[in-house]
């Protein structure tokens, strides 16, 4: 055999396995709910569908991609999870997923093709169901909606694999012995449900924004994945405008994100950062959303968030920002989701409307509060309140004091550098 | 159908200070929660109050201590056992429960028929 095809079928070959990798991250939720229909447990599920992904990367080389990979690894899945059942049916698991309302028909045993519903929705509710730890729905979900190995969730969230894969199996555990429904809330249910998946998305986000460890601020891979998460979300439930809310959001705090470090990774405040080279379609994207999210009214936290985010994004410089209508977007968001870190950030806004004294008032009222305790971005804020109305030698322990309580990298740097400059100031 | 513990625990202090008063209040909320669960779709299969852990004894390897088994501000105080759909209808009904001095937590109950 001559060099040349040899080396074209190392080409189609890695074709192939692209091929694969990227049905991998577009198709695994879909092709792993509706694999869980059949199997009727997780870990069954799993197993079935990994041995699909294994399959295609022989089938595929043999009669090329097909046209929709989504529905040939499901087929896979289903054929190999009713083999395993008809082979066990004798050791089938004794605690089944739980699911509602399934008639004969439509578990995919009967004759002929079945017809796979998209149970992705049921999937990711079930992960994030409130009788599950936070941290176990966030893992669940990477896990299992995102396909991602436990051995990758365990790096993003610092922990040791086996402490990972032990929540996992905990979690997954819960769902079949407690009888957690593999099913979409009721409508009574459903904005606190709905509340619970967006809150793990976001928080994947924001642990990929600012990643709690490591040498980066930033873990594009899980920033990705949330994005991702959002549009699927947005796809699957079109009329709930939070969804649309926490897109809009994510895109927008995304779009930015070029301009949050310096070329030395030094971390750089808004008024600092270059605009021009914020990802203008994204944020048009982003501020698309907002305006659905918004409409009709009494909107949610995340709409109101990407609203306050797509003032700051639309903004010609920092001081051109509309810092009265940031004000109010404030107040409501203060309304619809009472958070001290809303307050806190609110007294950035106060600084700019009112000026640094009034924002130092309101932030000794959030010290006095203490549920704020322990979070480095309080006594932050008050350093650079105190920095600007020239009392330095207050700002400097203030910038000290949330030195102490951050790992970031980037963001000690930055309090590094600002203690020396305050010292500076200070005559020191 | 799955079954259910709901384990009531609250603090013991909440009936002693509260008197006959505090116990007739919770007795006939109890009464009012039976008819509730049927309501609800559940059923109650069983289910009793216990006395204080002041009355309780322990055993741990053959040593019979005085007490309760772990000591805590709110103790183990009765359960019921319940029938319902799945996890989320457990929970709807469980909130329904009287606990004025603390909560409640549910369990699942293990299937050991080995079908």
């Amino acid at each position: 055999m001559s060099s040349e095809p040899r080396a074209a079928a190392a080409q189609d070959r890695n074709a192939i396995r692209a091929a694969v990798a990227d049905a991998h991250r577009r198709e695994w939720a879909f092709v792993l709910a509706a694999t869980a229909r059949v199997t009727r447990d997780l870990d069954a599920a799993e197993e079935c569908v990994q041995d699909a992904y294994v399959a295609a990367l022989d089938a595929w080389a043999r009669q090329g991609v097909p046209r929709n990979p989504g529905a040939w690894l499901t087929t896979a899945a289903r054929h190999r999870a009713l083999d395993t059942l008809r082979r066990e049916r004798t050791l089938r698991a004794k605690l089944p997923l739980l699911i509602p309302g399934q008639s004969e028909s439509d578990d995919g045993t009967g004759d002929g093709e079945p017809v796979i519903g998209d149970d992705r929705l049921r999937l990711i509710f079930t992960c994030c169901h409130p009788a599950l730890a936070r941290e176990a729905q966030v893992a669940l979900t990477l896990r299992l909606v995102c396909g991602l190995s436990t051995g990758e969730i365990a790096k993003a969230f610092l922990v040791s694999e086996s402490t990972m894969a032990a929540r996992v199996t905990r979690a997954k555990k819960k769902i079949s012995a407690a009888r957690i429904a593999y099913r979409i809330p009721a409508a009574a249910e459903l904005p606190d449900r709905l509340d619970a998946v967006l809150t793990v998305v976001h928080l994947v986000f924001t642990t990929g924004h600012t990643a709690p460890g490591g040498p980066d601020l930033v873990r594009p891979d899980l920033i990705a994945r949330a994005i991702e998460l959002a549009r699927m979300l947005r796809k699957l439930m079109p009329d709930e405008q939070e969804v649309a809310g926490l897109l809009a959001l994510l895109l927008i705090t995304d779009a930015r994100s070029a301009t949050r470090t310096d070329a030395n990774g030094n971390l750089l405040l808004l008024e600092q950062q270059d605009r021009s080279l914020w990802d203008r379609p994204r944020i048009a994207d982003g501020s698309a959303l907002v305006v659905e999210a918004l409409r009709g009214g009494r909107p949610g936290r995340f709409a109101l968030q990407a609203a306050i985010a797509a003032l700051h994004a639309e903004a010609a410089s920092y001081a051109d920002t509309d810092w009265p209508q940031l004000l109010m977007l404030y107040d409501r968001l203060l309304r619809a989701w009472p958070s001290p870190v809303v307050e806190l950030n609110r007294t950035v806004v106060v600084a700019m409307v009112s000026g640094p004294q009034a924002a130092l008032d309101d932030i000794a009222k959030l010290e006095a509060d203490g549920r704020l305790d322990g979070y480095h971005y309080l006594p932050a804020a008050k350093a650079d309140l105190l920095r600007r109305l020239g009392r330095f030698a207050e700002a400097r322990s203030a910038y000290l004091a949330a030195l102490k309580l951050t790992e970031n990298p980037a963001e000690r740097g930055f309090l590094s550098r600002r203690v020396a400059e305050v010292s500076v100031a200070d005559g020191r | 159908m799955a079954q259910y513990a709901i384990l009531i625990y609250e603090a013991e202090s909440g009936y002693a200070d509260g008197g006959q008063d505090a116990w007739q209040t919770a007795m006939e909320a109890h009464g009012r929660f039976a008819g509730q669960v049927g309501e609800k779709g559940g059923k109650i299969l069983g289910g009793d109050a216990l006395e204080p852990t002041t009355t309780a004894t322990s055993i741990r390897n053959d040593v019979v201590t005085d007490g309760p088994f772990v000591e805590t501000k709110e103790a183990l105080g009765g359960f019921y056992l319940i029938e319902a759909r799945d996890l989320d209808h457990a929970i709807e009904i469980a909130k329904l429960c009287p606990a004025p001095y603390g909560g409640v937590e549910v369990r699942p109950i293990m299937d050991t028929s080995g079908g």
